[in-house]
């Protein structure tokens, strides 16, 4: 029988052409819309009748008096979760590994994935609730040890640690349970060795834990990368204000603000693509390291 | 491994102590404000409140419950959910299917798997996605909450490679008895994957319910937010231009507060409830192909 049938192959073909063309419009669609960064776009105008202008949006957006904070905080704020978010859930795989009641042991599991499945309206509603300065419950223990209230989401000095953190807490579930099933498949004979050789459990941790750990450590860290500078639209459009800009504003939301409320479509796709661009540039070099280090392919 | 040194003990009840808080610190937040939504106005306000209602009522949540608006957002959330499930696990598993197959009997498989995976890295960005769905007359419609979004890949990639992962001979076997590609996939693979098909299911769900920003941008009125988006603008931005008349009178009785609060809980309470299916196919789903978010 032919193995290229081409009977065979057509119902093939069939079933990836809705995909193909949904996600040819609605994905290489934009990518075509691109163009509009080097225009004196006018929506009016559409694509083909709005100026060529070059470099012009790019020149105009980098010189905006706000732009060298926003793009300080971007990739510091992703800096800072890309490193929490690798080594929050490593450790407390290690811990949780040593736990030996089995239902505690998931029972926590079970407990720290749960805000990951929240969306950020919710959390964002949480966090402004508890944070808030005049009833909020956080403000409240703090005042039981004689702490004036702080306006957590309003103080500049706060906010970036602020949504680290509880991206940290939202996220660190998942990666830990990652972490977890690794650690279950390295050899217990190991772990035996190295007590014969009279490891404690802090040595057994450092020899035999950890570099079992090692590839999937590289592979999550390797993959990371290519968010250097994803610093989280979701959490901070539900927790910015006006007044934490200066800490909190990011790429993202500047482009939001200029394209989605000023309607300078240009201008915000530049600024758009010029993320794309570097995060393009780190994906690619992430998931080339990941096949190198830890011999990753996509499929 | 012998831990009955004072030094291990001591780590070991620590441990216990330190992981029990962890794990209670991601839900507590969320007992609390639930405790809020049942609480009288006064005591939420006193800030007296903190994981237990203090006079207890049903008020915040009647309130809620009968603004017409938040009902309607429900509605809409429901049936984008219904519909963009739908939609979505139909293409990923027609997808899937195909793209599983190798590239000597699928030819164009491997332009295919490109043209889809190159998408996860390169995307236009926000302004230009805007457009093109407004350029397809898709604003302020259903479709503009299902169709852009219809081809989740990452969920195509796992199923290809779960799909990889069963025996050829199901296949060729299938072919003998003079099976078409249609019957092998729906009689003979989907009844196979029913965990992986599962548990991506239930995660498409969770997305689907949880997306705001697009129904935030891409509809032109409140009344067509689906109710992630409608709880954005009443809980976060908390746009009082949203609040009418009765509300006002309303208001009195309840406060701003235990009703943000209220809203906040119903918001989550789908994915509470989905949660403990959730839990079940994780485990199952951790180990389908190459698993990443």
């Amino acid at each position: 029988m032919s193995e290229k049938n081409g009977f065979r192959q057509l119902p093939l073909h069939l079933m990836v052409l809705p995909a193909l063309l949904l996600v040819l419009v609605f994905s290489y669609g934009p990518i075509a819309g691109l163009v509009i960064a080097f225009q004196k776009y006018s929506i009016v105008k559409g694509i083909s009748g709005s100026d060529w202008v070059g470099l012009d949006n790019f020149r105009y957006v980098f010189a905006l008096p706000g732009t060298l904070d926003v793009l300080w905080n971007t990739v510091f704020i992703a800096f800072m979760k890309i490193a929490a978010g690798l080594s929050a859930p490593i450790v407390t795989a290690l811990l949780l590994n040593e736990i030996r009641v089995e239902f505690v042991k998931r029972g926590v599991q079970t407990l720290i994935y749960l805000p990951h499945f929240l969306s950020w309206i919710i959390l964002g509603g949480i966090l402004i609730d508890i944070l808030s300065p005049s009833s909020g419950i956080v403000n409240q223990l703090l005042s039981g040890f004689g702490i004036q209230p702080i306006f957590f989401l309003g103080d500049n000095r706060w906010f970036p640690y602020l949504l680290v953190l509880s991206d940290v807490w939202k996220e660190f579930g998942f990666s830990t349970i990652v972490y977890l099933a690794a650690l279950t498949n390295i050899n217990p004979t190991l772990y035996e060795a190295a007590v014969v050789d009279g490891a404690g459990r802090w040595k057994q941790t450092l020899h035999v834990t950890l570099p079992g750990m090692l590839p999937i450590i590289i592979l999550m860290s390797t993959l990371s990368l290519g968010n250097v500078l994803n610093a989280g639209f979701e959490q901070v459009f539900n927790l910015y204000s006006p007044q934490v800009y200066e800490s909190g504003d990011i790429i993202d939301t500047l482009v939001y603000r200029l394209g989605l409320v000023d309607a300078q479509y240009a201008v915000a796709t530049a600024m758009g693509m010029f993320k794309s661009v570097v995060s393009v540039l780190f994906v690619s070099i992430s998931y080339y390291l990941a096949y190198r280090l830890a011999n990753y392919r996509i499929f | 491994m012998n831990y009955t040194s004072f030094g291990g003990r001591l780590f070991t009840a620590f441990n216990y102590v330190f992981l029990i808080s962890l794990g209670l610190l991601c839900i507590l937040p969320l007992v609390h404000v639930g405790a809020l939504s049942f609480s009288s106005s006064t005591a939420a306000g006193a800030g007296i409140v903190k994981l237990w209602p203090i006079e207890f009522t049903w008020k915040s949540y009647e309130f809620v419950l009968r603004k017409k608006e938040f009902l309607h957002s429900m509605e809409i959330s429901l049936q984008r959910v219904l519909l963009g499930v739908a939609v979505n696990m139909l293409l990923t598993v027609m997808l899937g299917y195909a793209l599983s197959k190798e590239s000597r009997v699928f030819t164009g498989r491997t332009w295919y798997a490109w043209f889809f995976v190159l998408t996860i890295f390169v995307n236009g960005g926000f302004i230009p996605w805007y457009l093109v769905i407004k350029e397809a007359g898709l604003l302020n419609s259903l479709g503009a909450l299902i169709l852009p979004g219809a081809v989740p890949v990452f969920n195509v990639v796992l199923l290809l490679n779960f799909f990889r992962s069963l025996p050829k001979e199901l296949e060729e076997s299938a072919f003998m008895d003079g099976a078409g590609q249609w019957k092998i996939l729906w009689r003979i693979f989907l009844p196979l994957s029913l965990p992986a098909i599962a548990t991506i299911g239930l995660f498409t769900i969770v997305g689907h319910w949880n997306a705001w920003f697009d129904g935030l941008i891409l509809m032109n009125s409140p009344d067509k937010y689906p109710l992630q988006s409608y709880l954005q603008t009443v809980v976060i931005n908390h746009d009082l231009a949203l609040i009418n008349s009765t509300d006002i009178t309303m208001l009195a009785e309840v406060s701003d507060r235990t009703l943000k609060a209220a809203q906040t809980l119903l918001g989550a309470l789908p994915i509470l409830m989905v949660y403990p299916f959730l839990q079940k196919y994780f485990v199952k789903g951790m180990v389908l192909g190459s698993v990443k978010e």
